[in-house]
C-alpha cells in the first residue's frame, strides 16, 4: 500500500479570518495524479500555498512526508521578467534544491538544464531573454524549471494556462511520466474534460471539500451542482466556526477509514480518501470563538 | 605626448592628495557599482537615494560629539543607516505599506533630524562637507575604512550572489525553496547601506547614491545578462572617477559634483546611443530578417 504523502488533518487557510480552504481532512497518496478543480474563489490555489507553507494555516494542519522536495508551479508568478536573465539562467534556478547558495553547477546539472529545456520544446531558446518570450513559452520554461527541480511533490497551480492545444497534450504526457517516476503531483485545473480524460483522481472545492476520489465520480453531475451552490463572497457576519460544531455529532470522524467504500462501479479502492462533505456549521453554535486547535 | 601627460598623469603623478582620491574613488567603484546594479534590478533606486539621506542623522551625531572626525561619523552614520533600513523593510513586510511608502516617511524624518542635529554646532560650511562629501581630503582612516567595506562587499556579493539573483527573478520561486529570501533582503540592504557610508567621506551623504546608481543604469543601456552589467558598472564608475577628478584639478571645481557628473554624461550617452538605447530600439531597421 502507497503511503501518504500530504496528510491534512482539518486544515483550514484563510484571510483575514475567512477561511478559503475550510477544514480538508485526508491523505494524497504518494505517486498518486490528482486534479484540484473548482469555481474561482474556491480554495484550490490557497491549498496549494498551504501546502508549499508559504501560507501559513488558521487551524489544522498539513503533513508532508518527511524529505519529501516540493516543486511548486503557482499562478501568479512573481517572476520579474524585465530581470536580465536567459532561459537557461531561469530553468537553472531548479538547480537550487540540489546545489543550494554556494554549490558548484556541475557538467551534469548543465546537461539537465538543457535535457528539461528539450523536454518542453524550448530547444534552441536557451539564450533568449525572458522578455522576449511569449506567455506561453515562458510558462513551458517555467514547467522546465520544475522538472530540473526533480522534486517528490509537484504542485502545478493552472499550469495550462494559455498555453495551445499542442503544448497541452505535450505538458499532460509530461506530467503522466512524472506520476509513473513515482512522484506526487496534484494540478489545480479548470479544463473538466482534460480531467476526466487523463487525471486518475480528482478533488473537487467550494471552499470546503465537497468530494475527493475517482476523478470521473468526483466531477459526476450531482457533486458539480453541489459545488456551484456556495457563496464566493465572504459573509461578514458569519458566525464563528467552533470546535464543537465541526468535530462532533456531524457524522465524520477523521481518522476513519474508508477502504471499504465503493465508488460506484468503478471496483476502484480509494483508501486514503475522506472525501467528507460535511454539513454547513452556520447556525449552530456561535458562542463559542475559534480555538484553533492543533 | 607631454600635452596628454600634462592633462592625465601628472595631476596623479605629483600630487598625494590626488592619489587617495584616485585610490579612495576607484575602491569605492569596485564596491557600490555592483551593489548599484542589484539596487536598479530591485526597482529599488529611489530606495538607495532615500538610505543615503537616512544616514545622515547618525553621521550628525557623531559630528556634534567629536567634531568633523571620520571614524565617529562612519560609526553613527551606519548605525542610523541600518536602523532606517531595517525600520521601513520590517514595516514593509509586517504592515500593509509598501517599501517605497515607509522608505520616504523613515528618510524625510532622519533628513530633517540630521539638518537640525548640523546646525547645532556646525556652520554652513560644515554642513556642506557632511551633504556632499571631501574626496580630496581623504586621509589613510578614511581609506582604510573604504578597503574594507570594499572588501566586506565583495566577499558578500560573492556568497550570496545565486539567493540575490533569485531573489530579484522569482522571489516566490525562492521562498518556496529555501528559507534564504527574508535575511538575503537585509543583507543586502546591509551591503547598501555600508556603501554608502563607504562613500560618505568621499562624495557626502547626497552624492555617494550617485557613484552607485548613475553607472548601473548607464549599464543597463549596454547588455542583457547581470554578470557583464556589473563588471561594465564598475567600468563606468572607474572611468567617471578618474575623469571627474582630472575635471577639478583643470578648472578647479568640486570633486564630489565632477565625478557624479562625469558619470551623468556616461549616462545621457548610453540613453542614446546604447544597444538597447533610443537609436538601437526606436528607429524602424532598415530590413528585417524573415524568421
Amino acid at each position: 500500500m502507497a503511503e501518504a504523502c500530504i496528510t491534512f488533518s482539518d486544515f483550514t487557510l484563510g484571510y483575514n479570518s475567512h477561511p478559503a480552504v475550510h477544514h480538508l481532512s485526508g491523505a494524497v497518496k504518494r505517486g498518486s495524479l490528482t486534479a484540484v478543480v473548482g469555481a474561482n474563489g474556491s480554495g484550490k490555489s490557497t491549498l496549494m500555498k498551504g501546502i508549499v507553507g508559504v501560507l501559513k494555516p488558521m487551524a489544522g494542519g498539513c503533513a508532508v512526508a518527511h524529505d519529501t522536495r516540493i516543486a511548486y508551479l503557482p499562478q501568479q508568478s512573481e517572476l520579474d521578467r524585465s530581470f536580465p536573465a536567459r532561459v537557461v539562467d531561469l530553468v537553472s534556478l531548479g538547480l537550487w534544491p540540489r546545489r543550494g547558495l554556494l554549490g558548484r553547477h556541475r557538467p551534469e546539472d548543465r546537461d539537465a538544464v538543457a535535457k528539461a529545456i528539450q523536454a518542453v520544446g524550448l530547444g534552441g531558446f536557451e539564450k533568449r531573454t525572458l522578455d522576449t518570450l511569449s506567455g506561453g513559452q515562458l510558462q513551458r520554461a517555467l514547467f522546465a524549471r520544475v522538472l530540473v527541480q526533480d522534486a517528490d511533490l509537484i504542485l502545478l497551480d493552472e499550469p495550462f494556462n494559455a498555453i495551445d492545444a499542442k503544448t497541452v497534450t505535450d505538458l499532460v504526457a509530461l506530467i503522466k511520466r512524472w506520476q509513473g517516476e513515482n512522484r506526487t503531483v496534484m494540478v489545480v485545473v479548470h479544463d473538466l474534460d482534460l480531467v476526466r480524460a487523463h487525471f486518475p483522481e480528482a478533488m473537487l472545492l467550494a471552499r470546503r471539500p465537497i468530494a475527493w476520489g475517482d476523478a470521473r465520480e468526483t466531477l459526476a453531475p450531482e457533486n458539480l451542482l453541489r459545488a456551484r451552490q456556495f457563496h464566493e463572497a465572504w459573509d461578514e457576519n458569519a458566525p464563528w466556526c467552533s470546535p464543537e460544531t465541526e468535530t462532533g455529532g456531524h457524522g465524520h470522524s477523521h481518522d476513519h477509514d474508508h477502504a471499504g467504500h465503493a465508488h460506484g462501479g468503478q471496483g476502484h479502492a480509494h483508501d486514503h480518501h475522506n472525501a467528507h462533505a460535511h454539513p454547513k456549521p452556520a447556525q449552530a453554535d456561535a458562542r463559542h470563538v475559534h480555538g484553533n486547535a492543533a | 605626448m607631454d600635452m596628454l601627460y600634462q592633462w592625465l598623469i601628472a595631476p596623479f603623478a605629483e600630487f598625494g592628495f590626488m592619489q587617495r582620491a584616485l585610490l579612495g574613488s576607484l575602491l569605492l567603484s569596485v564596491s557600490s557599482c555592483p551593489v548599484g546594479v542589484f539596487l536598479m534590478l530591485r526597482r529599488m533606486s529611489l530606495a538607495g537615494d532615500a538610505m543615503a539621506h537616512a544616514i545622515l542623522p547618525g553621521a550628525a551625531v557623531g559630528f556634534l560629539l567629536f567634531g568633523l572626525e571620520i571614524v565617529p561619523m562612519t560609526i553613527g552614520g551606519l548605525i542610523a543607516g541600518i536602523v532606517v533600513a531595517l525600520g521601513a523593510g520590517a514595516v514593509s513586510r509586517l504592515t500593509v505599506q509598501r517599501e517605497d511608502a515607509s522608505m520616504a516617511a523613515f528618510y524625510l524624518i532622519s533628513l530633517a533630524l540630521g539638518v537640525l542635529i548640523v546646525s547645532l554646532r556646525g556652520s554652513s560650511v560644515d554642513l556642506m562637507h557632511v551633504l556632499f562629501g571631501t574626496v580630496l581630503a581623504l586621509n589613510d582612516e578614511a581609506l582604510g575604512l573604504i578597503g574594507l567595506i570594499t572588501a566586506i562587499t565583495l566577499i558578500g556579493l560573492s556568497i550570496f550572489w545565486r539567493a540575490l539573483v533569485a531573489e530579484c527573478l522569482d522571489p516566490l520561486f525562492l521562498r518556496s525553496v529555501s528559507r534564504l529570501g527574508s535575511p538575503v533582503h537585509f543583507v543586502f540592504l546591509a551591503l547598501v547601506v555600508l556603501n554608502l557610508v563607504g562613500g560618505f567621506q568621499a562624495l557626502g551623504t547626497l552624492l555617494s547614491v550617485g557613484l552607485m546608481m548613475l553607472p548601473a543604469a548607464a549599464a543597463r543601456f549596454w547588455t542583457v545578462r547581470v554578470e557583464p552589467m556589473c563588471l561594465l558598472a564598475i567600468a563606468i564608475g572607474a572611468a567617471s572617477c578618474v575623469a571627474g577628478l582630472l575635471l577639478s584639478y583643470h578648472a578647479s571645481l568640486s570633486s564630489g559634483p565632477s565625478i557624479i557628473l562625469s558619470a551623468g554624461v556616461v549616462y545621457a550617452v548610453s540613453i542614446v546611443a546604447g544597444t538597447r538605447g533610443i537609436v538601437a530600439t526606436r528607429l524602424r531597421p532598415a530590413s528585417h530578417r524573415t524568421a
